[in-house]
């Protein structure tokens, strides 16, 4: 037992702030992680990661609290993005790829003049891969407090944001706000987004967004089980991962930790594949976000 | 400004443009936005693989990008259903590459400098050898495109009627992914992930925007993308400020003016009938 939890693993402070974190990030990126899937916005949700940390390397620049970088660029760039979106799929990934091309180009600029005053090329690294082990604890009720707003988004909006997403003509229909559901929707996921990019770097929070809710919608029956199912699988995947990262400092080569954001995302990746070999397609029900796809036409 | 080193630059960064303004046609077309970025991206990782094993850097970049392109092309296209699960597949292809990546760099652990070489290019340091590889690259990539205009046209526009003819929808995306993996591979080296994203979307979608007509978008994405880089390489070069930051604003820039050509033309009462969703 002492070769998977190493003795004093659970009484390390950095492991247990990240076990939280991981915990905040991975149940918020699966709830609202399901609806992106659902939606087809899995490039947003990636986009919105890697903007938000063009603004945390901007507010590092001018001196303000990374934090605040993060959520205003990622709530920015999502309005954006709603703003000039057209309503057809395809135009809305290429109003989400314009955004994400300027915001990429301003990140050369706050690391170049970065550099500038501090010669640190590390900072590009660790804004991309972000380090979970390296959160400090003041910084976990903020991250606790906007996981809650954005959820409690998402609850309010659930019926609607399903109809929308299924049907928008019928939504209209009935009298539903589609472009301002859009737009809640999109915020709710710029700040959950921010905040698991500035926990745990942009490659992890895209993975714990997408990954467990497209495993979680081929195998549960409704958006409920859905959810719970994504939050789960989530949770498991970052714990398992913190552990898997903690021992790895005693494989090769020695001295040196194996990534978290490795792991997790292998682990995430071999859930989603596990459910292709698990049904047989024949017997496969259509699960949700494949009927989202039908054209209305 | 036009000298010695400086000349490479230009020319690599025109042979550049061409690739990127026809390759990224295409993804903006087909509704690749994603994995045009996610495949340069992913190859930045592949790169990282190739220094921890001492292997040519162009190795790790190919491995990576085809590697990818097969991944999402084989995956994301279910029959018919072009854009099916498309963007998930397309997600989890990318952070996979990317988690790959970081234990990469973890594992050598003197990496940053390149990490950061990578992500933005160096355009202003090419040498002469750099430049012909390129070139070959580029009139590759266009030949490759121009065989398969057609195809990839009717795949593009009117999907159903070419499962009618026989023209595989799911072989045209793939076909097309490993075009553009080609294509990255070559270009990241010089001119960095991130700032060929943008290359091939900003011009490319402005284009789409000022006209329908696929031959005369196909030039002007090229057009605008040339004008891009040109522009962004002479302030670059004034300012001392990186490459990637004029591009990606530029790429922004003209896509609004193209918008606004738009608007304005559907204002004006010439608005063409919107192709069915």
């Amino acid at each position: 037992m002492h070769y998977v939890f190493e003795p004093g693993l659970f009484a390390s402070g950095p492991v247990r702030t990240a076990l939280l974190v991981g915990a905040i990030v991975a149940v918020t990126s699966g709830v609202i992680g399901v609806f992106t899937v659902i939606r087809g916005q899995s490039f947003a949700g990636h986009s919105l990661a890697d903007v938000a940390t063009t603004g945390g390397s901007g507010a590092f620049l001018v001196g303000l609290n990374q934090f605040w970088g993060f959520l205003a660029a990622g709530i920015a760039a999502a309005a954006l993005m709603e703003g000039i979106g057209v309503q057809r799929r395809r135009g809305r990934d290429v109003a989400t790829g314009v955004v994400l091309g300027a915001a990429l180009g301003a990140a050369a600029l706050f690391l170049y003049l970065g550099t500038l005053h501090t010669s640190t090329t590390g900072a590009s690294f660790t804004v991309l891969f972000g380090s979970i082990f390296v959160i400090s604890p003041d910084t976990v009720p903020a991250l606790i407090a906007s996981g809650i707003i954005a959820l409690a988004v998402v609850a309010v909006l659930t019926r609607v944001l399903l109809l929308t997403s299924l049907s928008s003509d019928l939504a209209r229909a009935k009298g539903v706000p589609v472009r301002a559901v859009g737009m809640a929707y999109l915020a709710a996921l710029a700040v959950s987004v921010s905040l698991a990019a500035v926990a745990i770097g942009a490659v992890l929070s895209t993975a714990l967004l997408i990954g467990p809710s497209a495993t979680a919608l081929r195998v549960a029956k409704s958006p409920g089980w859905a959810m719970a199912a994504s939050a789960l699988t989530g949770v498991a995947a970052t714990w398992i991962g913190i552990v898997l990262a903690y021992d790895s400092f005693y494989w090769p080569p020695h001295g040196h930790g194996w990534p978290v954001s490795f792991f997790v995302v292998t682990l995430v990746l071999v859930g989603y594949l596990l459910t292709y070999v698990k049904r047989p397609r024949r017997l496969a029900p259509r699960s949700p976000h494949e009927g989202a796809e039908c054209s209305p036409a | 400004m036009f000298t010695g080193l400086m000349l490479n630059t230009w020319i690599t960064a025109t042979i550049v443009a061409v690739i990127a303004g026809m390759v990224g046609f295409f993804a903006v077309l087909r509704g690749q936005t994603f994995a045009a970025h996610a495949i340069p991206n992913g190859a930045f990782a592949g790169a990282a693989g190739a220094s921890l094993l001492g292997i040519n850097v162009l190795w790790g970049l190919a491995v990576f990008a085809i590697g990818g392109a097969l991944g999402i092309g084989a995956l994301g296209s279910e029959r018919g259903g072009r854009k099916g699960r498309n963007d998930v597949v397309t997600a989890l292809g990318l952070v996979l590459m990317l988690g790959l990546g970081a234990l990469f760099i973890s594992v050598s652990s003197e990496y940053a400098e390149e990490t950061y070489a990578l992500l933005f290019g160096e355009v202003f340091g090419i040498s002469q050898g750099e430049v012909l590889p390129i070139l070959l690259l580029g009139i590759v990539s266009v030949v490759a495109i121009g065989v398969a205009f057609r195809p990839l046209m009717l795949t593009s526009a009117l999907p159903e009627v070419a499962e009618a003819r026989g023209v595989s929808t799911r072989r045209a995306d793939l076909y097309f992914l490993v075009v553009m993996a080609l294509a990255t591979s070559m270009t990241v080296p010089v001119v960095g992930a991130l700032l060929m994203f943008s290359l091939m979307i900003g011009p490319a979608a402005a284009a789409r925007s000022v006209t329908a007509r696929p031959g005369v978008a196909l030039a002007l994405s090229v057009a605008i993308a040339l004008v891009t880089v040109w522009i962004s390489i002479a302030l670059s070069y004034r300012t001392n400020w990186p490459l990637g930051f004029f591009v990606g604003v530029a790429g922004a820039v003209f896509f609004l003016l193209g918008q606004g050509f738009r608007a304005l033309g559907t204002t004006l009462g010439t608005r063409r009938p919107r192709p069915a969703q």
